[in-house]
């Protein structure tokens, strides 16, 4: 497999938000506006990154017995390490996400496309997954905070559209899953048809 | 090269070996961000009392702490100075009771204890909701210009005289309190 066809198939035949329904709790939670997402989009994307390259690297000293372990360690050091960097230097960002940088480590993407693709294919193949699921899941968590951020405060990443506070339901968890199962129904019928 | 066996050996040299390693990333990586995190909150505080204050000109003392009486934590008073006379002071203030836990307020006041201005220092409130406390109070539920120990300073579901923010009650209370406290311990402050 080449690499484009990787990265491609990441965003969109197996997007981990619309195709694999994976990750929803970041996906529902982080949403509230648009950069929120497109930060916790990139942040899940640059561990995804180091993460498929660490363990591909690695899968064959690894005992398939204790597999799930050691990928969780490997896991957990890329997230504390982004979390620490975050902090040094990005601290409007890390108080704007929060609590869901160190639950990067629990999501099932990471560990997911680890066990699913990075420990049966080569490093380089694995980088290009991670860029390809993490551009999938950077670009369908923008897209839902921006109709968030549209619907329930009249603005998109910041900028005001029209005056007013727009619908709070949108902002609120509700609102979250609403928007969720219409892009999703709409991804659905797009593929339909394409059939 | 094949697959090392699941046998106890190699799965207890595999996991030691893949944690040392991890663990000593961890450790390069805290003492390269160690500095850079210290000055990053340094900043936000030095920044948050001087956004905060009446009076632009005037010196930052030494910082005092007060302690109320229920409260475990002291409150941080930097008070300003101008010519020797006390012009008023930013307190470094919280509350426990947030929607997400704690929330760390900079809130300035003159002598009167008339607010000035507030910064919020650190918050787990809901983003989007709670965590608009940055600006709310600023705008719909302007508290600059009031002075806690003159009007109800609570949210106006209890009676009190301050909008809460849309659908977060709770974070509004909490601020409102965090204020309340910040006023006390200043109070205490000039009384000593």
């Amino acid at each position: 497999m080449n690499g484009l066809k990787i990265i491609i198939n990441g965003i969109i035949k197996e997007n981990p938000t619309f195709a694999l329904l994976l990750g929803m709790c970041p996906t529902l939670a982080t949403t509230t506006s648009a950069s929120n997402g497109m930060a916790m989009g990139l942040c899940t994307m640059f561990v995804l990154m180091c993460s498929n390259m660490a363990i591909s690297a690695i899968k064959n000293l690894v005992p398939d017995k204790v597999r799930i372990p050691v990928f969780i360690v490997v896991i957990a050091a890329f997230v504390s390490i982004l979390q620490l960097v975050i902090k040094a230097y990005l601290p409007a960002l890390d108080s704007s996400l929060g609590i869901f940088i160190p639950l990067i480590v629990v999501n099932c993407i990471i560990l997911g496309r680890a066990e699913a693709f990075a420990s049966k294919h080569n490093v380089s193949d694995s980088l290009f997954d991670g860029i390809g699921i993490g551009l999938g899941f950077t670009l369908a968590l923008t897209l839902l905070g921006s109709l968030r951020e549209i619907l329930g405060a009249g603005s998109i990443f910041g900028l005001k559209l029209f005056s007013g506070d727009g619908m709070l339901l949108f902002i609120l968890p509700p609102g979250a899953f609403i928007v969720l199962g219409y892009l999703i129904a709409i991804v659905n019928n797009i593929k339909e048809k394409k059939k | 090269m094949a697959k090392l066996e699941s046998s106890i050996k190699n799965m207890v040299m595999s996991l030691t070996f893949v944690s040392l390693i991890a663990s000593a990333l961890l450790a390069g990586a805290y003492a390269l961000t160690k500095e850079p995190i210290e000055k990053a909150k340094q900043d936000n505080t030095t920044n948050a009392i001087k956004e905060v204050l009446p009076d632009k000109d005037c010196q930052v003392g030494d910082i005092v702490e007060i302690k109320l009486d229920g409260y475990e934590t002291p409150f941080i008073i930097h008070p300003a100075t101008k010519n020797g006379e006390l012009t008023g002071a930013a307190i470094e203030t919280y509350c426990t009771e947030g929607y997400g836990g704690t929330l760390k307020v900079m809130v300035g006041m003159d002598n009167e204890g008339t607010i000035s201005n507030y910064s919020i220092l650190e918050t787990s409130e809901t983003p989007g909701l709670g965590a608009k406390a940055g600006e709310w109070f600023k705008a719909k539920g302007d508290i600059r210009g009031k002075n806690p120990g003159k009007i109800n300073f609570t949210v106006k579901k209890d009676g009190g005289d301050i909008d809460a923010i849309t659908a977060s009650t709770i974070t509004s209370r909490a601020f409102l309190k965090s204020v309340q406290c910040a006023f006390d311990a200043f109070k205490q402050y000039q009384n000593k």
